[in-house]
């Protein structure tokens, strides 16, 4: 209709509405977890008219409510930014530049895979990247539609993105999931903590439907039994019992979350992890954005000579899997899964030789952890003292001392550091060792802390930071010299102003590098 | 200025300006009001309960002013000689912080927003606190009890330069 300008008109992207199947799965969704609360009232109240029509009222708010959030939802993607307007009485409109996406999340639950739909959560950079204002989320959108988002939110290439050629590109296979790894399920508190909340969920259910353990005949039975036993005895049963549960309850959730696990690099410049077998996700990283990898360990894991590998990016969600590019798999794997990610060999990165902290640094870790232990023990005797009944405390918390010693021991025995050719390589910690690799050019800004004991010991923790993952990433307790030159090395010109003695230290920090390559010079 | 290196400390030269020495007075009146918070319920308790009232209860109320006096005394002049800032076309630093000492360094080029803060007893002293933001959740560098004018020309002269640095930051 229009002739041709030398300026093309600015045409108004249309408005898009989440998924019409959304006007079923949404009341679908909210009548589920309604249900328990409904089937009590139908229960308790049999043959009364009022209750049901409760009930009945309830089942139709919750329809019109669904339908009034698809009627008030709308979103679309300028050339420039992402909009979405959302609610009725309260109305949110959010508006985010596109040049701040930085991960897309598609999670299909299993109501929304059995209509065809995905939840698309979009993850963006911002001061507060933890509040929730730092993502935006359509629920939910067909599939079709999530993976035409998730191709257009992340591909920065002036071309509009999603051609046929570009969708039938596979991607590079980077990882894909092996059964063998189930071996480490048990080993991770993630699993763990998964089983807790099942256990929870189902404890609930069970309470809300005013079903106590006590009602179900196996259970009251083996009360019974164990009741008549030792008490030795029914601690060991128990114990022997909640651990079995807790295991295999671990290779379910393992299973659960990791079930056609594959970690793909996409012809659109992204990693992506896809995983689950119930509730389906798909997460993708923006490459250009990736700020380094870390290598994850928690002591188990680690006695069982595994690790995790996860992804710095900005726009991740914190819960306990938020950046795994991984299950929990044997170490090397985890180390040769970040080298790959971040497109470096793994001596440049996670598996550098890291120079170890000076023997103040040892001191330092082991009178933290031998101190409060000591505290406790006095506390213990002290308790013991004046309670007979608890008199076999005092002694038994003895056990505490060597134990916290070794905890100080191991967690000087993992500090390390080095700097490569383009990152920051860290590590620390015993019951959750990380060793983190930050891309040197991905650090903006520095900040050395020192405590009073710290000076007297000429230490201090040097924290690099940064606008990925955590916000921060620290090199704990290094010589208050080789912290400042670690910093000035790792971004040449930045410190340098401030320095006390501009040639005191020709330290070999950074020896592995031209000490100004690849740095802007102003 | 290469000013010679206390051992144990990090090898670098404090940042060039002190904060203004109103910012004494301002921290030892938070620290009187703490006092009050701490020891009025303490004394009103005392008094309610009378005789009755247990003997421990004036110890930690003598305590609790004893130590909080002591801090307003001692610990402001300390802070005011130790808080110290400095805004270069480069970078942003800072030291901070009295049992924890803190340098940070933020360049300029990072700075995504630059907030001017005067809370109530600031305004008292004519004071006022800058934050200055990056893209990290761990960034924000604070520059406290700044006398009011040179907080506006800074956030003023920080803002003008960061609004010339193109991308965002991250």
């Amino acid at each position: 209709m229009s002739t041709d300008t030398t300026t093309p008109p600015a045409i108004e992207t249309p408005w898009r509405r989440l998924d019409k199947r959304m006007l079923v799965v949404g009341p679908l969704n909210s009548l589920g977890r309604l249900l328990p609360v409904v089937a009590l009232l139908l229960i308790t109240g049999q043959g009364d008219v009022t209750r049901l029509w409760i009930a009945l009222a309830a089942a139709v708010l919750v329809v019109a409510a669904g339908v009034l959030r698809w009627r008030t939802t709308r979103y679309r993607i300028t050339a420039d930014r992402v909009e979405l307007h959302s609610g009725w009485l309260r109305r949110e409109r959010r508006s985010v530049p596109r040049d701040r996406i930085r991960t897309v999340d598609l999670t299909v639950r299993l109501l929304h895979r059995a209509f065809g739909l995905s939840l698309v959560r979009v993850g963006t950079a911002s001061g507060d990247s933890f509040a929730d204002a730092g993502s935006l989320s359509l629920d939910a959108v067909s599939k079709a539609e999530a993976d035409r988002l998730r191709r257009a939110l992340l591909d920065r290439s002036p071309v509009a993105a999603g051609t046929a050629a570009e969708a039938a590109a596979p991607g590079q296979e980077i990882a894909r999931l092996d059964w063998a790894w189930l071996r480490f399920a048990p080993l991770t508190f993630s699993s763990l903590a998964g089983v807790g909340a099942l256990g929870a969920a189902v404890f609930n259910l069970f309470n809300e439907l005013g079903l106590g353990p006590r009602d179900i005949g196996a259970v009251d039975a083996a009360a019974d039994r164990l009741a008549g036993t030792p008490i030795w005895l029914g601690i060991a049963v128990l114990g022997s019992a909640v651990l079995a549960t807790a295991v295999v309850g671990a290779l379910v959730v393992f299973a659960e979350r990791w079930f056609g696990y594959r970690l793909t690099r996409e012809p659109d410049g992204t990693l992506r992890v896809r995983r689950g077998l119930l509730t389906r996700r798909s997460l993708s990283v923006s490459e250009q954005r990736l700020r380094g990898a870390e290598i994850v360990e928690p002591l188990l894991l680690r006695a069982g000579k595994g690790a995790q590998c996860r992804a710095l990016s900005t726009g991740l969600s914190r819960d306990a899997q938020g950046g795994a590019l991984q299950p929990p798999v044997p170490r090397g794997e985890a180390h040769r899964v970040a080298s790959a990610a971040l497109r470096a060999h793994p001596l440049e990165i996670t598996q550098a030789p890291l120079r170890a902290h000076p023997p103040a640094a040892q001191v330092r870790r082991l009178s933290r952890s031998v101190v409060p232990a000591v505290v406790l023990v006095a506390v213990a005797f002290g308790v013991g003292a004046t309670v007979p009944a608890a008199s076999w405390l005092g002694p038994a918390s003895l056990l505490l001392v060597p134990l916290a010693a070794l905890l100080g021991l191991d967690r000087y025995r993992n500090l390390g550091h080095e700097l490569t050719g383009r990152h920051l390589v860290a590590r620390q910690g015993s019951l959750q060792r990380r060793t983190v690799a930050l891309q040197r050019s991905g650090v903006i800004g520095w900040t050395f802390r020192q405590s009073l004991f710290q000076r007297r010991s000429g230490l201090v923790s040097v924290e690099a930071i940064t606008a990925a993952g955590e916000g921060g990433y620290t090199v704990l307790d290094v010589a208050a010299s080789d912290g400042v030159a670690l910093a000035d090395a790792a971004i040449p010109h930045l410190l340098t102003p401030f320095l006390a003695l501009p040639t005191a230290h020709d330290h070999d920090h950074g020896s592995r590098v031209p000490p100004h390559g690849a740095h802007p010079t102003d | 200025m290469a000013t010679a290196t206390v051992p144990g400390q990090p090898p670098l030269r404090p940042p060039a300006h002190q904060v203004s020495p109103r910012a004494v007075r301002w921290w030892q009146l938070n620290a009187l009001l703490t006092l009050l918070v701490l020891t009025v319920p303490q004394v009103v308790v005392l008094l309610a309960l009378g005789p009755n009232a247990p003997s421990w209860l004036a110890i930690t109320a003598g305590a609790t002013a004893v130590v909080v006096a002591g801090y307003a005394l001692v610990v402001p002049p300390l802070l005011y000689r130790i808080h110290r800032w400095e805004i270069t076309d480069e970078a942003v630093y800072t030291l901070s912080g009295w049992l924890v000492r803190e340098w940070r360094i933020a360049p300029i080029s990072r700075v995504q927003t630059v907030d001017t803060e005067h809370g109530p007893l600031q305004q008292l002293f004519k004071l006022a606190t800058v934050t200055v933001t990056t893209a990290s959740a761990r960034g924000p560098v604070k520059i406290r009890g700044l006398a009011a004018d040179d907080a506006a020309e800074l956030a003023r002269t920080l803002t003008e330069t960061t609004q010339a640095t193109p991308g965002d930051a991250t």
